[in-house]
């Protein structure tokens, strides 16, 4: 479960970053953008928890 | 006494305030690269920002400035407060009292938890333009200082309160989310320079240093109402924003549960992703608000972080607001608690809060804060220097270290006259002398210095004589 949380996190970090680094080159759309950080927030936080901290 | 037993259970521990730390409480390097990265990436971060670029700041100075000011934060912590905080391992408080008196230590306190309320009230603001942006009422302007609209009042009212009753009833609940949201944090704030630099028309790394000084960081004139900013103003405000904790020494209170002295460098990790990842960041984005509205000058963090990267923007300006004041809201409560030991910590907490609360309705504090952080930093800084002679240099000037100690006085005349001498002085030089606050930090530190040695040993010697 734990382990699972973890590569959640890791993804969730990878896409907070990612997007606006595709944005940056062109490659996706601002509305896109927020859209998949805002994923990407809602993942970080729902799966953090379970494993930082504890 | 009902909150005497229900109050241990949500705040934190405060462990060792009057013994030194023993070796098995001790923390790792990590402990302290992880404290430091996540509080110094604080909401302010998102003001301070546009700050700079408010003032007319050029490209190569603000780079140039923040990258040396914050190496000499770093440094400071290195050499002058780790290594007496990893041999004394004391609180700063408890190292006050036996050099100064407790009454002393009582006004100290004074000073310090009113600088926290303020400081806690800017960080309520910047929560408030969060909800500016779904509720759409008049918010401050750059260069107003009273509450401009009924919608504004109600906002800060509501986060104030909700920040305040969090931190007097579930400090460990927003300790526990700050931890959480650092490394996400880190991540937003980068991600509002990556998109802002984009909508400002860079759109490869390349093109990023020529457009940054001709669209960002132009170095022309300041907004009406602020100060030219230059190289030495930026180097300055970086590296004494925090000269408190520092050469003010209110770090010693971290540092003393670090294994070794060298873990200040841990510092680095608050400075360089806040103090110049952040900030660069933050000023990226108000300099494509002007771009956008050039009569747009209004530094506001929740409709900036929105327009860049929408409701998860949003959340982090609401996080980091939320988690920097919760635990600036607690030690200034603890400070005043200091001063009534007997009131109750909840109580304490809640007046604290609401203190802030006001403050923060009042946007001259955040639209003002670079000369607040300065303020802030020198009101506390002489006492710095009065427990670094009297730590490292006493008896090779010849008076006894920890006078109050010794002598059981209430007051040590030596340190409060250093302290208020230095700090008058500072302050009559900005006044009449013209000289800004942001400068006046370094001699005010020797000053200070000279002065506790020459009143020590006058103050000393006339109680051999009596």
């Amino acid at each position: 479960m734990k382990t699972a949380a973890r590569m959640v996190s890791l993804a969730a970090l990878v896409a907070t970053i990612v997007p606006p680094v595709l944005f940056f080159f062109g490659h996706i759309d601002l509305d896109a953008t927020k859209q998949w950080m805002l994923v990407a927030t809602v993942a970080w936080f729902a799966a953090t928890p379970v494993w930082m901290d504890r | 006494m009902a909150d005497d037993t229900r109050v241990p259970t949500t705040e934190p521990v405060d462990e060792y305030e009057r013994e030194p730390v023993p070796e098995r409480a001790w923390l790792g390097f990590t402990s302290f690269v992880g404290q430091y990265a996540g509080e110094h990436t604080a909401g302010t971060e998102l003001m301070i920002g546009p700050l700079f670029i408010a003032s007319g700041v050029s490209a190569v100075d603000v780079v140039g400035g923040l990258f040396v000011g914050n190496l000499l934060a770093v440094l400071s912590w290195i050499f002058l407060t780790a290594p007496i905080a990893v041999r004394a391992r004391m609180t700063l408080y408890f190292q006050l009292e036996k050099i100064c008196g407790r009454r002393l230590v009582t006004a100290y306190n004074l000073a310090n938890g009113i600088m926290f309320c303020f400081l806690a009230g800017a960080m309520v603001t910047v929560n408030a333009t969060a909800a500016g942006v779904w509720f759409h009422f008049p918010m401050p302007g750059l260069n107003d200082l009273y509450p401009n609209s009924l919608g504004w009042v109600v906002a800060v009212l509501v986060m104030g309160a909700l920040i305040t009753i969090v931190a007097a009833y579930g400090y460990k609940v927003v300790a526990r989310i700050a931890n959480i949201a650092a490394p996400w944090m880190v991540l937003v704030f980068i991600a509002y320079g990556i998109v802002g630099a984009r909508q400002l028309g860079i759109d490869s790394i390349g093109e990023f240093w020529p457009k940054a000084q001709e669209l960002i960081w132009t170095g022309g004139a300041p907004l009406a109402g602020r100060a030219k900013f230059t190289f030495w103003h930026v180097m300055f405000f970086a590296w004494f924003c925090n000269m408190a904790m520092h050469i003010g020494m209110a770090d010693l209170s971290v540092f003393r549960y670090a294994r070794k002295s060298w873990y200040a460098v841990g510092t680095a990790a608050g400075m360089y992703l806040g103090h110049f990842i952040a900030w660069l960041a933050a000023s990226i984005l108000y300099a494509q608000q002007l771009h956008a509205m050039p009569g747009n000058t209004d530094v506001l963090p929740g409709p900036l972080a929105y327009n860049s990267t929408g409701v998860a923007g949003l959340i982090c300006v609401i996080v980091a607001g939320w988690t920097t004041a919760n635990p600036t809201i607690y030690r200034a409560g603890l400070a005043f608690q200091a001063i009534a030991p007997s009131s109750s910590r909840y109580r304490v907490t809640l007046f604290t809060g609401a203190l802030a609360t006001v403050a923060g309705m009042f946007p001259a504090i955040a639209m003002k804060l670079l000369d607040f952080v300065a303020l802030y930093g020198l009101v506390l800084m002489p006492m710095g220097a009065v427990i670094f002679v009297d730590f490292w240099l006493a008896t090779r000037f010849g008076f006894s270290d920890r006078y109050a100690e010794r002598t059981g006085v209430g007051i040590n005349w030596a340190a409060g006259l250093a302290w208020a001498l230095t700090l008058a002085g500072c302050l009559a030089i900005v006044k009449m002398g013209g000289l800004e606050i942001y400068f006046v930090g370094l001699p005010g530190w020797f000053a200070a210095a000279i002065l506790y040695i020459i009143l020590s040993r006058w103050v000393q010697r006339k109680e051999v004589r009596t």
